[in-house]
């Protein structure tokens, strides 16, 4: 076990270097002098100069990268902004939080919402309840989630005041609304892929045992079902956590919640390239850990594939 | 004409042999009997009925201004209400059909075809080409889709054919993943063995054989897909990195209308009610045509 | 007969309704199992044998199943009149079933001794200490070691796999055991192995049983009586001797003269003609008729009745009723 997650750690090194080559390369070719961002375009093109000079804007594609890299891998140094001078990891670490615990508050909603109606609805399969849930549930997927936040804006923070419409200032209270909004497109995916597993499993013959044995059918549902059935299950909750980080830029921006992805948009909008770069990267790494995270909880429910992990 | 005779004959024939039910056909069947998948190609047919008359269908043009009209609530004129430049919300949503059909389908397009063919050279060729562009693959899927995205149309800048691309790039792994399973299945089935022993040419056996065998996923990937890529069109354009204003760009609307969420909400209701309803529909079909063509998850 | 009734099946009608029509899947079905016996339930695939075996356990999938009519006496109580809660005292206690695959009967996601232990643990009172013993004692019972209770079906042949089914089966000493074929997915050294196993085991601990099976060969191992099925019906029921002896229905007569024969001279089998009767759509009168070689046209129209021949044989064919085949 210990040795599989050393080799899949030792894996994510190339991707990673793919991953930072990828996004240096699109920051290197878009358009805009960060320069002439940073001085105004009134500053005279000799100090514009200076500057590209100074932030090695001036260097050849490949010494630029090698750079950045070299930075990284010798010093941990992913770069510093060019807006404020400070270094991009802790601008990084600053925001952080934020978007973690939207993502964390997204996925908690999803999966306390999807996992029970997938479940009911494949035991109760085109029951009135399986046919309205995935009914809603498809809506839920159809759903932009930055219109479904600004129907909950309009309902609960405009109309009705029960709830703050921007910010996270209000503590626990600020963190619902962009919960919900993040949590109900997810949970609609994790209720379908829920259902579907279930019902594969429900037909299998060890659930059949499992009846002969005398078993109440909420454990036969509950025990012997669902833990067959939880490996596509966590596998889509991994893959919302990693949508969910990436849906943040547009959850953030429509809460004004100052996370890494209202960071990232406006970095761009800045060229603050070493910015963009570095939270690209971080959040490539922590989306990738966190893929690790469910591979490695696959032995853990599966003991068929513990014994591949080798 | 001519050749339709000639069928018409050939089924006339006493002595032809029975045709043999195509599994395309037992889809389609089976597509038909389901109520879900058929009120969403309803909904789709009408989308681009829309699209292509949109001329004919808008009452106003999608950038004709009418400051005193600013932001009037839905009335028999403005079915939709107006904007804050006194659009005709409805004008606007009905060119916004051409917007959303063009960015799912191209965007679907280029993803279907440059991971298909990824996914194939992989899958056919293995080893080194498999191992390079799998691992490439990982890279792209690394990356939070929606961020592939913003970092895409960031270097490429704004506009309707660079969301395309960056949105086109982001689904070509999963095109990639789907093929190459499909042609790994298939490329050791006897069929091809027999075809290679008689020395059919590679691109022949890629085209005759393995294609075919793998068309109903990714024309299950590629219905759900132009969902997935019409969304993310409209998310880049709400944040402002993707198709600009005046185009008539639904995730655009619901962007500029923010502003006006607390007093006027029908400027994003519409808009919002607009991409909903297609998507709703793209994803009803789409699971029928999964349900109709793998006949293992059907219950 | 001789022993007392364990089980009795009173006109039972099993259908599955599906959008193509309705199978008749066990269809006005009569049996009886006395104390201690084995009964072979024998018949083709689709005769009925597992849709009368989940009848009995009250574990037919519904929909599309249904039980239509009929009684299961079970120690003189109709099993299908219990609510659920008490049925499920019945099941995996005093009736237990072993099922055909055991490569997909296990739960591929528990070891095996949680599996044994949790009948044990909800039939019997006992703390968890006496489970884990008692489920290394069944183990060691049927030729595992039982320190093997803390691994996983995976990790265990097909033949092993079929034994932790047969420990979990008897696990509760049940007065009543029904075997789906229990060797038909194992290889044929193994299969005679797990056969010796269940035929000792049911001696020892003086179970009846119902072995459902498709192969003669099996019920003259380990069977007292035997009840042919043919289209959801017992056609003929008697004991293994007079089954084998005198044969009477027109259907397992042909079941024999299938069978290779190493004292027969002749080189080619005889199969019996045709094939099973498509189960939505049954034939009229005997099920049978139209791949019956005695067949008249009075089979076409008249539904036999079970007819005892002599004491103990009862047989489904209007050869035997008053009135003959005319």
């Amino acid at each position: 076990m210990h040795k599989y997650i050393l080799k899949r750690l030792l894996a994510l090194i190339p991707v990673m270097l793919g991953v930072s080559l990828i996004i240096f390369t699109m920051m290197y070719f878009t358009p805009g002098d960060p320069a002439a961002m940073m001085l105004g375009e009134s500053a005279p093109p000799e100090q514009r100069e200076a500057l590209r000079e100074e932030l090695g804007l001036n260097d050849p594609f490949w010494i630029q990268y090698g750079n950045w890299l070299r930075g990284i891998v010798l010093e941990g140094d992913i770069g510093t902004s060019y807006t404020t001078r400070r270094d991009v990891a802790d601008e990084i670490m600053d925001r952080f939080p934020a978007t973690l615990q939207l993502a964390v508050s997204g996925v908690v909603v999803a999966v306390v919402l999807g996992v029970p109606i997938g479940i009911i609805s494949a035991t109760r399969q085109y029951s009135i309840f399986d046919n309205v849930s995935m009914f809603v549930a498809l809506l839920g997927v159809s759903m932009p989630n930055f219109w479904m936040a600004m129907l909950l804006i309009l309902l609960f923070a405009v109309n009705l005041q029960w709830l703050p419409s921007s910010g996270l200032n209000h503590g626990f209270r600020s963190l619902i609304l962009p919960a919900i909004t993040l949590g109900t497109g997810a949970a609609a995916i994790i209720a379908r892929m829920t259902r579907s597993s279930m019902l594969e499993v429900i037909r299998q013959d060890y659930i059949r045992t499992a009846r002969a044995k005398g078993q109440v059918e909420s454990k036969v549902t509950n025990v012997h079902a669902l833990k067959n059935a939880l490996i596509p299950i966590i596998t889509v909750i991994g893959l919302q956590f990693g949508g969910l980080l990436g849906g943040a830029v547009l959850t953030e921006t429509v809460f004004s919640i100052p996370g890494v992805g209202r960071l990232m948009v406006e970095s761009i909008g800045q060229r603050n390239f070493p910015v963009v770069q570095g939270g690209v990267l971080f959040i490539a790494i922590t989306f990738s850990l966190v893929n690790l995270l469910v591979d490695i909880l696959y032995a853990f429910v599966d003991p068929r594939i513990k014994s591949q992990y080798k | 004409m001519s050749s339709a005779n000639l069928s018409k004959q050939a089924v006339a024939l006493p002595t032809a042999p029975m045709k043999k039910r195509s599994p395309w056909v037992a889809a389609w069947k089976s597509l038909r009997r389901n109520k879900a998948a058929m009120i969403g190609l309803f909904v789709i047919v009408l989308l681009i009925i829309t699209a292509i008359f949109a001329e004919q269908i808008a009452p106003f043009g999608y950038d004709d201004q009418n400051l005193v009209n600013r932001l009037q609530p839905p009335s028999a004129e403005h079915i939709f209400g107006t904007d804050n430049f006194g659009r005709d919300i409805f004008s606007r949503i009905v060119y916004g059909s051409r917007v959303s059909l063009q960015v799912g389908f191209i965007a679907v397009g280029i993803g279907a075809i440059a991971g298909g063919a990824l996914g194939a050279i992989a899958g056919f060729y293995g080893r080194h080409a498999d191992n390079i562009i799998m691992r490439i693959m990982d890279i792209l899927l690394a990356i939070p889709g929606i961020l592939l995205a913003i970092s895409i149309v960031a270097s490429l800048g704004p506009g309707l054919t660079n969301v395309m691309i960056a949105v086109g790039i982001g689904a070509i792994p999963g095109y990639a993943r789907i093929v190459r399973a499909s042609v790994l299945i298939v490329r050791d089935q006897e069929f091809v063995e027999a075809a290679r022993s008689v020395g059919t040419s590679d691109f022949r056996i890629v085209m005759k054989h393995i294609i075919p065998n793998s068309l109903a996923p990714i024309i299950v990937q590629a219905t759900l897909g132009v969902a997935g890529a019409i969304l993310s069109a409209a998310g880049l354009s709400f944040i402002g990195l993707g198709i600009q204003p005046p185009a008539p760009e639904w995730g655009a609307m619901l962007s500029e209308g923010r502003q006006f969420l607390r007093d006027n909400p029908h400027v994003t209701t519409f808009p919002g009610l607009a991409i909903m309803v297609v998507i709703f529909a793209l994803n009803l079909f789409g699971d029928g045509l999964r349900d109709a063509l793998d006949p293992r998850l059907k219950q | 007969m001789s022993a007392e009734k364990l089980l009795e099946i009173k006109d039972l009608c099993i259908h599955y309704i599906t959008e193509d029509g309705t199978v008749k899947a066990v269809d006005g079905m009569n049996l009886e199992v006395g104390k201690g016996e084995t009964l072979g339930l024998v018949g083709e695939t689709g005769a009925g044998k597992t849709t009368t075996a989940l009848g009995i356990m009250n574990l037919i999938p519904a929909p599309p199943g249904k039980i239509l009519q009929g009684e299961v006496i079970f120690e003189g109580e109709d099993l299908l009149k219990k609510k659920a809660a008490d049925i499920r005292k019945i099941r995996g206690n005093k009736i237990s079933m072993i099922f055909q695959d055991p490569m997909t009967a296990l739960n591929p996601v528990m070891t095996v001794g949680e599996q044994i232990m949790e009948v044990v643990q909800l039939h019997k009172k006992v703390s968890k200490a006496e489970a884990i013993k008692h489920t290394q004692d069944m183990l060691e019972l049927v030729g595992i070691p039982g320190a093997r209770w803390v691994d996983y079906p995976h990790q265990f042949s097909g033949g092993m796999k079929q034994r932790v089914v047969i420990a979990m089966a008897l696990a509760c000493d049940p007065t009543l055991l029904i075997a789906d074929e229990p060797t038909t997915a194992l290889d044929v050294t193994i299969q005679a192995q797990v056969l010796d196993l269940m035929k000792r085991l049911k001696d020892e601990l003086n179970t009846s049983m119902i072995m459902i099976t498709h192969d003669l060969g099996i019920v003259a191992e380990v069977c007292d009586k035997v009840a042919i099925m043919y289209a959801g019906n017992v056609v003929e029921y008697t004991n293994k001797e007079n089954l084998y002896r005198t044969p009477r229905h027109p259907y397992t007569v042909g079941l024999f003269n299938s069978i290779p024969s190493p004292d027969s001279d002749e080189d080619r089998l005889k199969p019996i003609e045709g094939l099973m009767p498509d189960p939505t759509n049954l034939p009229s009168g005997c099920p049978f008729h139209p791949r019956c070689p005695n067949a008249t046209e009075k089979c076409a129209r008249v539904i036999p009745t079970p007819i005892e021949v002599t004491p103990g044989h009862f047989v489904k064919c209007l050869e035997y009723a008053p009135g003959g085949l005319h």
